[in-house]
Formats: C-alpha cells, structure tokens, sequence
C-alpha cells in the first residue's frame, strides 16, 4: 500500500494557462479519497496525471517514494477503472479480467486461478465465458472493477466509475466498492462529480474548481466548515442557502439581505467584520417554530414551491432576490403563497468574508453522540 | 411498415422484371457456355443438353489453369498487403499524435484526386527500370498503398475509445501489440470488407497487366480473356462464354457472400 | 533533464508514428507523386523511343493536341460517353436500391442480383456483351429482327458504337452504384419515416422530402465517384470497339494508352494525361464547391 504526494503540481496545454495549478496533497496509503468538484473542474486531468495518461507539467508527482512524473503508466503500480468501463470488446470476460496479467506474462494456469477468485468475489462466476455486449450495464462495471482488482495494484484510481449506472445500483455499488477497498487495503483515488458519493464513500474528499483545491478535509468537516461559498453550495443537497448581510452595532444585530434581523450573541460580536459579509445557513437549519421560540427569532416567507418527499418537506422562498430552500422533517402541508414563519439560529450561520470568500464562523456542531452522556434533543 | 397486398405485388413485379433484367447477360452467358456452334447460331436460350465440352476446351486451348492461378496470387497479395500498409498508417492517424498529421493525411487523401491512368506512363518506365516486367511484384506492389483503404480503416478505428488504449497502457501493453491485440481483432469486419474489396478489384484489373505482362508466366485471367476472345471471335463462342464463366465464378461467389458485409462497410468509408 | 532529451522524448509518438506510415509513404511517393510529376516533366517534351525526354518543347504539345482534330474528337466522344453513362446510371441505380431497401420476403436474394455486376470484371463484361451485339447472331440483332426492326450494326456503324458502348457500361457499374445507395438509405434513421407517417405523407412525399435529402451524402459521393470512372474507362474500349469506328468510341483513357504503347509518343501521351488529371481536378473541385452547399449530412 503506497502513498501518493503530489507537489506543487500544474498543468497547462501549449504552454498557456494552467489549468490546474498548485496541487498539494499527500494521500495516505490505504486512504479512500475522493476528488469531486463540478464537470471541468480538472479532477479527471489530474487523475490522468496521478495514472500517467497526461504529462505533468509543473511540479512533482511521488507515488511510494519515488519521483514518477516521468515513469510510463504500466511503471507507477497502479490499476484503474475508467467511466466507460474500457472492456475489450473482442475478449470474454475471463480473458478481460486476466488481460494485465497476460501482459505482464504470467502463467496461463495461474490467471486462471486469481480470475476465478475474483469473480467469486464479484459474483462475476457464471459470466466469464460471455463477451462484455452480453452483459448489462452492472454486470460490465463488475468486470472493470475485476479487472482492477486482479492486478493486486496497491494504488487503484477510478473515474467516475458509477455514473453511467442507475440510482439503485449506483447506490449499492457504492458500499461494495467500499467494502473491497477496506479490505483489500489499497490505497483508492476516487473521481466523481456526484457530491453524495464523495461524502458517502470518501475517508478525506478533495474539492476541487476551475483547476484549484478548494477544500480538502473529512467529509463531515467539510459539510460543516466549508472554506468558502463555492464549497458550502457544493456539498450538500439542497445546497447551502447564501446572502448578503452587515451587522448593525446599534443594534447588535445582522441584517440579512436587508430583510431579516437576528440578533448577535454577545460574545460573538467581536468576531464580526464590520464590513459586509455572506452569510449561509443550510436548509436544514431553517427550523419550524415551537411554542417557546422567542419572537425575534422568528421571521416570515412566503412559499414559492413546495416538495414533499414524504420523510421530509422542501420549500422554497425568495429572500434578497435569491431561492432559499428549507428542509423540515416529516410531512407539512404547505401550499404555494402561504407565509410561513421559520425559526432561525445565530449558531448554524456559516459567515465568509465578502471579498476572499474565507470562512469566518462555522456552524456548530450538531453531531448526535449515543454512548458518550451529550445526548442533546 | 405495413403495406398493402396490392403494393406489395407490385413491389414484387418490379424487383422481379427488373433484378432479371440485370442478371440477364450473366445467365445468357451461362447458357451458351453448353451450347454447340449451331445451337449458338439457331439463337436458342436454353441448350439441348449440358455438355462441359466447352470447358474442356477452353482449358485446353488456353493455360487457363495458370492464369487462375495467377490471378489469385495477385489478387491475395494485394489484399494482404493492403491490409497490412493501410492498417498501420490507419494506427498512426489515429492513436498518435504528432505534428504534421494533418497535413500528411491530406497528402494521402490527394492521392484519391490522382487518376491511375493519368501517372501510368512513368510507372510502366519504372517497372522497367526495376526489371519487374513479367513479376507478381510488378502486378501487385503499386497497389499495396491505398488511400481508400487507409481512410475506411480509420474510420472504423476512431470508433475504438481512447480508453481502451489508456487501459492497455496501464496494463503495460506496448504501443504495436495494441495495434496487433486489440485494434485489429476489434476492427475485423472493416478488414474483412477492405480485403474483399482488394481482392475484388485486383482480380477485375485490366489495364495493368496488360502492361506489365508479355508472357505467359504471370498473366491473369483478364487478359487470358482478351486472348480467348481474339483467338476465338468467329468461330466458337461457347468456349469463350465458359472461359467468361470460369473467370467471374471466384468474384460473383465471393460478392454473393459478403454483399451485406461490403454495402456496410464500404458506405461506411464513403460517408462517415 | 537536457534540453534536447525533453524534445527527443517529446518526439517519440512522432519518430513511431513516421514508422507505421512509411510503407504507404514510399508507396505513394514512388507510384503516384513521383509519376505525377514525371508526367508532368515529360508533357513539356518530345521523348525517344524508350520514353526519355529528348527535345523540350514547352506548351507545343498541349497546343498540338487542342489543335488536333483526332484529341477534339476523343474529347468529343468523352464527353459524350460521360453524359450517357453517369446520369442514367445512377438514377437506374437508386431505382434499384429504393426497391431493394423494402422490408420483403427474400429481398436479399434481389439484393445480390443488383449487385451482381460489382462481381463480374470489365473484360468478362465486355466478351459477354461483345457477343450480345453480334451482328449476325447476338440478341439484339435477333430481337430486332422479330420486331420487324431494321438492324443495327452496334459497334461497327459510328452512329451507334459509343451508345453501345456507354449501354454496356451502364450495366457494368450499376452493381457498384446500387451497393452504395443501397448502404444510404439503410443508414437513414427509421424513427424519420415513423415521424412522417403519423404526419400522414404518402410514399413520394416522403421520398422528395425525407429519402432523397437524407441520402444526399451518399449521392453526392457515388455521382463524384463515377464521374471519375467514366472518365478513366478503358477495358470495355479495349475489347468492344479499340477505339473504333473511325474513332468514335476514342475515350481519353484509350487515347493516351494508344499515344504512349502503340505510337510512344510519349510527350504527347503525357500531355494528354495532365489534361485528364486537370479534367478530374476540376471535376473534383466543383463537386465539393456544388456539394457543400447542396448536401445535407446528419
């Protein structure tokens, strides 16, 4: 199990702009990560990079201890799963699955073998005599993974290697691409553009827009703290809900697209630019009023669009000329152009600085602890 | 679709008339080929009996076997060594990249705008130099090189996706044995259509060799027709038919069989 | 790492690249730019015997030929025999082919009728229709005479000899034409005809306004392509006529055949040879000019 660093590593094409630029990151052996960000974003670039398909052009790229930035692809010790899955048409299965090892001329009795233990472990036994058009969409990504896993790389890297499947499948996949890995104990580069996957399967995730890391970290860290605006609207279904606001000292409170007040903890003034800033509050935190929620942390909204999605309701409403969305547990029977009140807390505001975009205040954390005494309602 | 049963007996009428309007010359010939010299002049269709004496004869009179022979050497060569030049300049088109790619495939499309006949006069020159008169290298090495085929071949290989290359090169495979272990065996019906098509038109060919050739000792079946037919024009056309017969048997099975295989594959060069 | 060794390395899919296309490069450059420009070199020369340039002469040979009444005529008949085979061709062709590409019981076997001809060379054609314009004993001659009809001298009256010729080879390159039309109109979409029928149009509607735009691709390649042949037949000459009578069936091909291995005059052949590669050029040129704009592609 090897580690990968990469150093201050860039790309540009002709010698124009990078389009990645300054990577630094070090992926730990046996670490699950994750390289999300939107299309375009570089993610792919740079794991083509990491695999030696495209040319380094600024920078170092170590995998174990050793500088690879010039080593062909077959020479860096890694396997990789492609989206499109790569199976070579003309091969069944069997000889797929074995293709790498064929190459690298080990004994046909040998692949044979490994190639059955595989498929065993892939449920991929019965189909080793089919060609890879005989196979559904499913079937074919087990093969690509076999195929990985057969090589007994240390380092694995996928592409996006679940999205041409669909939701359920998807979904399932996800656990068993986990379970292999912990148990396999390689170290996994992981591309995908799909948030949920990079917070469900990633032990670190990397964010990555327009050719730079936004943010890199756990993935519930990140949901928590996320390191500026781009990150907190990317991670989290439905996004972050952002606005302006500015603090008013007279009266100690934020306003908030010049709508909404909320007064400001005392001990948390100081903290505050006396600039303006963006202010975030996921839509989880848009609560439904109690009978002791105090007035002046009430405000009203009025419905634009309403989703019930039987375990949860999403509504939508207009605030400082963007949607905000708010997510309330269980079923609420809500039409469009009701006003709503919702309950609002000065603690599950994320605050950025306007200009950089950094964080200043994150949310609390609302984590749950079941064995320790912290059991909170 | 559904159709009528009146439009569809109409559709039948026609292809019917029409198919055995254009098959007529192939079948009249077959049929003279068994008949005798006063059958042929009496203008009968049918012959009165099959007899395979025109056949005899045409073997006799003509060392017919041994252009047969030659002609399918030819004809192989050229097939397999333009699946063997036009398959590794496809590669080079499409899994490298290079400067002046471009411009050398434009190069190779020009020479499409070339007639043959046009450059025939210093090629003949040049077969002499070369002392290939009378050689199967002389019938077959100009043809070896085709843009036609190095263009229906790319085609076919663009459609391979470039991961399978990327995945090749991780698994350590060098840049020929992709060529020879994947591209290859997955471009199979491309070359399957490109041989048939080389073989097709190679043992159709007429003018060459009736340049290259002045004797016997590789000359094929085309000018062994010519031959037949200046001998024999008067007198016996029934051994001229059977040596027609004898001829295009080779290429009207070959075409019977891949006809599917060749209207894919050849409207495929021409278009995509 | 050096300089040079970045640029060397850089250069490798290069170096290997130029590996797999030297055959064809060779290739070409020995039997087809070469001799193109061998044939141009030699059309400003008179030659000797063995086909080196003697005496230059410039233009004189292409002067000499514009001026020739025998390169008119052969010009003439060239034009002519383009006319008569190409259009008639095509359009029996396509006839063939929209038949052909109906969902029938055994259309395959109509199929490989059609395109028969593709299988059948140009000499076997030619002996096979030599026969069949016999004076004396071919089919036509007999069909006219239970029709009452006078005869016709096919390839021995002047009158006729070309339009024999171009009916031959009408036959000759139909198979050819209709494999490739037949190749168009299955790779038009069907959900198109689907469309149209819920629209309710009938089978020429659909033919004028679906068909035929769709299979303006494939058209446009097979009326390029066979201008190109006419132009370069030769074989059906060679065995039906020899260029005969009185020149009249003196296709350009022939003509250069004759010029260089019958007289060798190869100066003069050669000339004749760049106007065909002209002819070509610009045949060529204004089929992609007329096609650009004409030519729908999917």
């Amino acid at each position: 199990m090897k580690r990968v660093e990469l150093i201050d590593v860039s790309k540009s094409y002709d010698k124009q702009v990078d389009v990645i630029s300054n990577i630094n990151v070090t992926i730990e052996p046996g670490e699950f990560f994750v390289l999300v960000g939107p299309s375009g974003c570089g993610k792919s670039t740079m794991l083509r990079m990491i695999a030696g398909l495209e040319e380094i052009t600024g920078g170092t790229l170590k995998i174990g201890e050793k500088v690879a930035n010039n080593l062909s692809p077959d020479k860096r010790d890694l396997s990789m799963v492609f989206q499109n899955y790569a199976l070579y048409p003309h091969l069944s299965v069997q000889q797929n699955i074995t293709f790498g090892l064929d190459v690298k001329k080990m004994k046909k009795e040998e692949q044979r073998k490994k190639a059955n233990e595989v498929a065993e472990m892939l449920g991929l036994t019965e189909y080793l005599d089919r060609k890879p058009r005989e196979l559904s969409g499913g079937q074919r990504q087990r093969v690509a993974l076999a195929r990985a896993i057969v090589s007994e790389t240390p380092i694995c890297l996928m592409d996006e290697p679940l999205s041409n499947l669909d939701a359920k499948l998807r979904a399932h996949m996800r656990s068993e691409i986990r379970r292999i890995q912990r148990s396999l104990g390689i170290t996994m580069i992981y591309v995908t553009h799909d948030q949920v996957e990079a917070m469900t399967m990633g032990d670190r995730i990397m964010i990555l827009h327009e050719g730079k890391i936004q943010q890199i970290g756990k993935p519930i860290d990140i949901y928590n703290y996320p390191a500026n605006p781009f990150v907190a609207t990317f991670i989290g279904s439905p996004p972050m809900n952002l606005a302006k606001a500015e603090f008013n000292p007279s009266t100690s409170e934020l306003v908030i697209a010049d709508e909404l007040r909320l007064p400001v903890p005392i001990d948390e003034i100081g903290k505050l630019p006396r600039t303006s800033m963006t202010v975030g509050v996921r839509p989880e935190n848009l609560y439904p009023i109690t009978p002791e929620t105090k007035a002046e942390d009430v405000f009203h909204v009025e419905v634009t669009n309403v989703e019930i999605l039987g375990n949860e309701t999403v509504f939508s409403f207009k605030l400082g000329g963007e949607e905000w969305m708010a997510k309330w547990s269980g079923q609420w029977h809500i039409d469009i152009g009701d006003r709503m009140p919702v309950r609002m807390e000065f603690e599950s505001l994320s605050i950025f600085d306007e200009q950089s975009g950094e964080l200043i205040k994150g949310t609390i954390d609302y984590g749950k602890y079941v064995k320790q005494q912290k059991v909170s309602p | 679709m559904k159709m009528g049963l009146a439009s569809k007996i109409w559709i039948y009428f026609l292809l019917i008339a029409t198919s055995a309007f254009v098959f007529f010359p192939v079948l009249y010939a077959f049929m003279i080929s068994f008949m005798t010299g006063p059958e042929i002049i009496q203008g009968k269709f049918f012959p009165e009996s099959i007899s395979f004496e025109n056949y005899s004869k045409v073997f006799s009179r003509l060392p017919l076997l041994s252009y047969l022979l030659n002609s399918f050497i030819v004809s192989v060569s050229v097939m397999l060594g333009q699946l063997v030049v036009c398959s590794l300049a496809a590669y080079a088109f499409v899994f490298f990249k290079f400067k002046g790619r471009d411009f050398i495939f434009f190069l190779f499309i020009s020479t499409m705008m070339i007639p043959w006949e046009a450059t025939m006069i210093p090629n003949v020159f040049t077969i002499r130099k070369l002392d290939w008169f009378n050689t199967y290298q002389g019938l077959t090495l100009p043809f070896f090189a085709l843009a036609f085929g190095t263009f229906l071949l790319r085609q076919h290989f663009l459609t391979i996706p470039k991961e399978l290359h990327e995945a090749s090169q991780i698994a350590g495979l060098s840049r020929f044995r992709f060529f020879w272990r994947v591209v290859l065996p997955i471009s199979k019906t491309s070359l399957v259509t490109l041989g048939a098509y080389g073989f097709l038109t190679t043992w159709n060919m007429y003018l060459w060799p009736l340049l290259i050739t002045t004797n016997q000792s590789v000359r094929t079946v085309q000018i062994g027709l010519k031959q037949l037919q200046s001998q024999e024009i008067a007198t016996e056309w029934g051994v001229v038919m059977a040596g027609v017969i004898v001829v295009i048997i080779p290429t009207l099975l070959l075409l019977f069989l891949g006809q599917k295989q060749l209207q894919k594959g050849l409207s495929q060069g021409a278009l995509k | 790492m050096t300089r040079i060794g970045r640029v060397w390395r850089k250069s490798v899919d290069g170096r290997t690249a130029a590996l797999y296309l030297l055959p064809s490069i060779i290739l070409f450059s020995v039997f087809v730019f070469y001799p193109m420009f061998r044939t141009i070199y030699l059309s400003f020369f008179l030659t000797d015997q063995t086909g080196n340039a003697a005496i230059m002469v410039g233009f004189e040979n292409f002067v000499y030929l514009l001026g020739s009444s025998e390169f008119q005529n052969s010009m003439k008949a060239t034009g002519l025999f383009v006319l008569y085979t190409v259009p008639i061709t095509i359009i029996l062709a396509l006839f063939f082919a929209l038949l052909a590409n109906e969902k029938l019981k055994g259309i395959g076997f109509f199929r490989t009728m059609y395109s028969s001809t593709m299988g059948i060379s140009v000499a076997a054609s030619s002996v096979i229709w030599l026969f069949m314009f016999n004076p004396s004993i071919g089919m036509f001659n007999r069909l006219l005479g239970v029709l009452n009809l006078p005869q016709i001298q096919w390839l021995l009256d002047p009158e006729w000899a070309l339009l024999s010729v171009s009916i031959s080879t009408i036959w000759m390159n139909i198979g050819f034409s209709f494999l490739i039309l037949l190749g168009g109109l299955q790779n038009i979409d069907e959900h198109l005809y689907e469309s149209s029928r819920i629209d309710g149009a009938g089978y020429f509607y659909r033919l004028r306004r679906i068909t035929l735009p769709m299979l303006s691709p494939t058209l446009f390649f097979i009326i390029t392509i066979s201008l190109i042949n006419a132009f370069q037949t030769f074989g059906q000459i060679d065995i039906l006529t020899k260029g005969g009578p009185s020149q009249s069936t003196n296709l350009i091909v022939y003509s250069i055949y004759r010029e260089a291995f019958i007289n060798y005059q190869f100066g003069t052949a050669s000339a004749q040879a760049v106007i065909l590669f002209l002819i070509i050029l610009i045949v060529t040129i204004l089929q992609f000019k007329l096609g650009e704009r004409k030519v729908h592609y999917q």
